[in-house]
């Protein structure tokens, strides 16, 4: 009894559904999250994250479908009785109120005695570093106080449940940065189960524990942020999380250890096993970082660790170069037409050795770090 | 000198600048200092001329005459007091009613679905497509001892003699309610359908009941409506003449009908310009100084 109790995830989520004038903004969603965990539903504008988001907050009610936090159904809750807060995008602090008296705002409802309600929000005011600024209107903060604030609002209540509405997407980029650590640390200081809603990949991969990648209303697929990056279980996914190479082609050779993959831009060789049939469309997925750039052909030990003669071997020309500092990113027109995409880390400060625009070259890969996908 | 300068630094933005000034000095400031003038006239010296001139100028000596025997009758006659009160109260009890009606209006048409908001819109608008006198007549027809609200009560049998409605304060107050309530409802819905719906969830969120968060954070926020609407109806009802010389009665004497009476009945303009005077200075003044104060608090935020 005890051990199916432990096995019981915090947050259930069973084939949710919910429509709006006939179309489903989420379709038969199940997830299960466990407690303590930071969960991220990831996915592009109007793909269902935000209506997710709002039905766990209570905001709207499901089409159908049930949710279950600590064992107990809290579909029909109204908000203000739910053991969850949010902190909203852009966070929804009352213009009217102090950062001191929005925080205490949840305490007060719950009829807290005064001296209680003082302590909580002092504490609350030391985590978040804004202990000189309760007295403050919300306007004379900086975005990132601000941002602060409205997390200090969410966690003053010790909610079961943290909902995070785009947590950082009204900071620039270089607050967002120092921000994403500073929350992951105070959430897991305070311990609470957290789900979060967000459309840039950089957040979901560094601060979630897992991630689901959402799509016109489902869920494609659910893993740890490596799990996503480096085994997409389809294309849009592979797609979706950073930028990828998509070789489309039919299964030719079909063993156990190793499968090939034909394709227009040749033979490509995979160290792992499929499950499909001869013949059949699949697509073949190469990171551009796992991609080697040369001018030379690749010499007989280069070659055999990345596959056998011919296999995952590309001919082509540089027609873009793009110099980030940290990498170079190369486009390589392939003789099909496809454009490679391939990126080299700029180890040394100046290259003797690079690569010019129209410079014929070799890209190469080993068969271990490629993904075939078949949907 | 400055001003000059600048005057003709930037005539373009002199000129668009220029209209509401002139319109300003010419509509408001002007009539009012005639009708300042006006209240210091001693009618008997002047033949009962109320432009009748203050200076003469005999032997060369300049005499000034300024009447000032007007503002202490108003000071001194209890009429003129109960007056003022009387204004102020209706005027008063009139924007509360307003605020306590229009607000749940202005509330429920902010959050209608945007299609339909136009629709409600207009109809908060539609009566001023009738005339307002006509309006304020209609009332009597439907308040009146033998009126369509008397006898339909009789009809049913809720009671057997009539009501006296007419020429109360009720009536009066029904009217003044009637013909201001949409001076409420327009800036509290323009301010209340500007208001994020994330922080009415926000409260939710935070535990708040609905009736909570209409407290703590739709009332606080709508402020400014509150006080603009409030301001709308308060300020021409102190003034009103019309409803209280319609529906009104003789106890709901109001400083707009004793005007009327000082300008037309007594002809005495002198006297109705000191009352114009006072009622600017007592209730309007304060106001205004109070609006800067608030605006100014908006303007810090």
């Amino acid at each position: 009894m005890t051990i199916e109790r432990a096995a019981e995830p915090f947050l259930l989520i069973k084939n949710l559904v919910k429509e709006f004038d006939g179309v489903r903004a989420v379709n038969d969603v199940s997830v299960a999250i466990n407690k303590g965990e930071i969960f991220a539903l990831l996915g592009s504008s109007g793909c269902g994250k935000s209506t997710l988001l709002r039905m766990l907050a209570g905001f709207e009610t499901p089409t159908s479908g049930a949710i279950t936090l600590a064992g107990q159904d809290i579909v029909s809750v109204p908000p203000y009785q739910r053991p969850i807060n949010m902190m909203f995008q852009s966070y929804a602090l009352f213009p009217h109120l102090s950062v001191w008296d929005n925080i205490a705002f949840g305490l007060r409802r719950d009829g807290l005695p005064k001296d209680e309600i003082a302590a909580r929000v002092e504490k609350m005011l030391s985590l978040v570093q804004l202990t000189d600024y309760a007295k403050r209107k919300p306007h004379q903060l900086s975005g990132g106080q601000q941002q602060r604030v409205a997390l200090a609002r969410s966690l003053a209540k010790r909610p079961q449940l943290l909902l995070l509405d785009e947590p950082l997407g009204a900071l620039d980029k270089k607050l967002r940065e120092r921000t994403q650590m500073e929350l992951v640390s105070i959430i897991e200081e305070v311990g609470v189960t957290c789900v979060m809603v967000t459309h840039d990949q950089d957040e979901a991969m560094s601060m979630a524990t897992r991630i689901a990648v959402m799509s016109a209303g489902r869920i494609l697929q659910v893993g740890a942020p490596d799990e996503i990056y480096e085994t997409p279980n389809c294309r849009f996914v592979a797609d979706f999380i950073g930028s990828v190479n998509l070789f489309n082609g039919s299964v030719a050779e079909d063993e156990a250890d190793h499968v090939v993959i034909d394709s227009l831009e040749g033979k490509h060789y995979v160290t792992h096993g499929i499950t499909g049939t001869l013949g059949m469309p699949v697509s073949v997925a190469v990171r551009p970082e796992k991609i080697a750039v040369q001018a030379e052909a690749p010499t007989r030990e280069q070659r055999a660790k990345a596959a056998e003669h011919g296999y995952n071997c590309v001919e082509g020309v540089i027609t873009g170069i793009s110099y980030f500092g940290n990498e170079t990113s190369y486009h390589i027109t392939l003789g099909s037409g496809m454009v490679l995409k391939a990126s080299r880390t700029n180890v040394a400060r100046h290259d003797d050795a690079a690569l010019k625009r129209d410079q014929r070259v070799v890209a190469w890969w080993d068969g271990a770090d490629v993904v075939v996908l078949t949907s | 000198m400055n001003f000059l300068k600048n005057l003709f630094k930037h005539p373009g933005r002199s000129t668009v600048i220029a209209v509401p000034f002139l319109w300003l000095t010419f509509a408001f400031l002007i009539p009012f200092l005639i009708v300042l003038r006006i209240s210091f006239t001693d009618l008997d010296s002047s033949d009962g001329n109320p432009f009748g001139t203050l200076m003469t100028v005999v032997d060369g000596v300049i005499t000034l005459k300024v009447k000032i025997a007007n503002y202490l009758f108003i000071a001194q006659d209890e009429l003129y007091a109960l007056t003022y009160l009387n204004s102020i109260k209706f005027a008063a009890i009139t924007a509360a009613l307003c605020l306590a009606i229009g607000y749940p209006f202005a509330y429920f048409m902010a959050r209608a679905r945007p299609a339909v908001r136009p629709v409600l819109l207009m109809l908060v608008m539609m009566p001023f497509w009738t005339s307002f006198l006509l309006r304020i007549y209609a009332w009597k027809g439907i308040l009146a001892n033998n009126g369509i609200l008397n006898s339909f009560l009789i009809d049913i049998g809720v009671i057997t003699e009539p009501l006296h409605l007419m020429n109360t304060q009720f009536s009066l107050i029904i009217g003044m309610v009637y013909a201001y309530l949409p001076f409420m409802i327009l800036p509290l819905y323009a301010n209340l359908v500007k208001m994020d719906v994330r922080f009415i969830e926000a409260a939710a969120d935070l535990g708040a009941t609905p009736w909570q968060t209409f407290w703590r954070v739709t009332v606080p926020l709508s402020k400014s409506g509150i006080i603009a609407g409030t301001m709308l109806v308060f300020i021409p009802a102190v003034g009103e003449y019309v409803i209280p010389e319609l529906l009104g009665g003789p106890e709901t004497l109001m400083i707009g009908r004793q005007l009327w009476d000082e300008f037309f009945t007594n002809n005495d303009w002198p006297l109705a310009s000191s009352v114009t005077v006072v009622v600017i200075l007592l209730i309007l003044v304060p106001m205004a100084i109070f609006n800067k104060y608030q605006a100014e608090q908006e303007a810090r935020k």
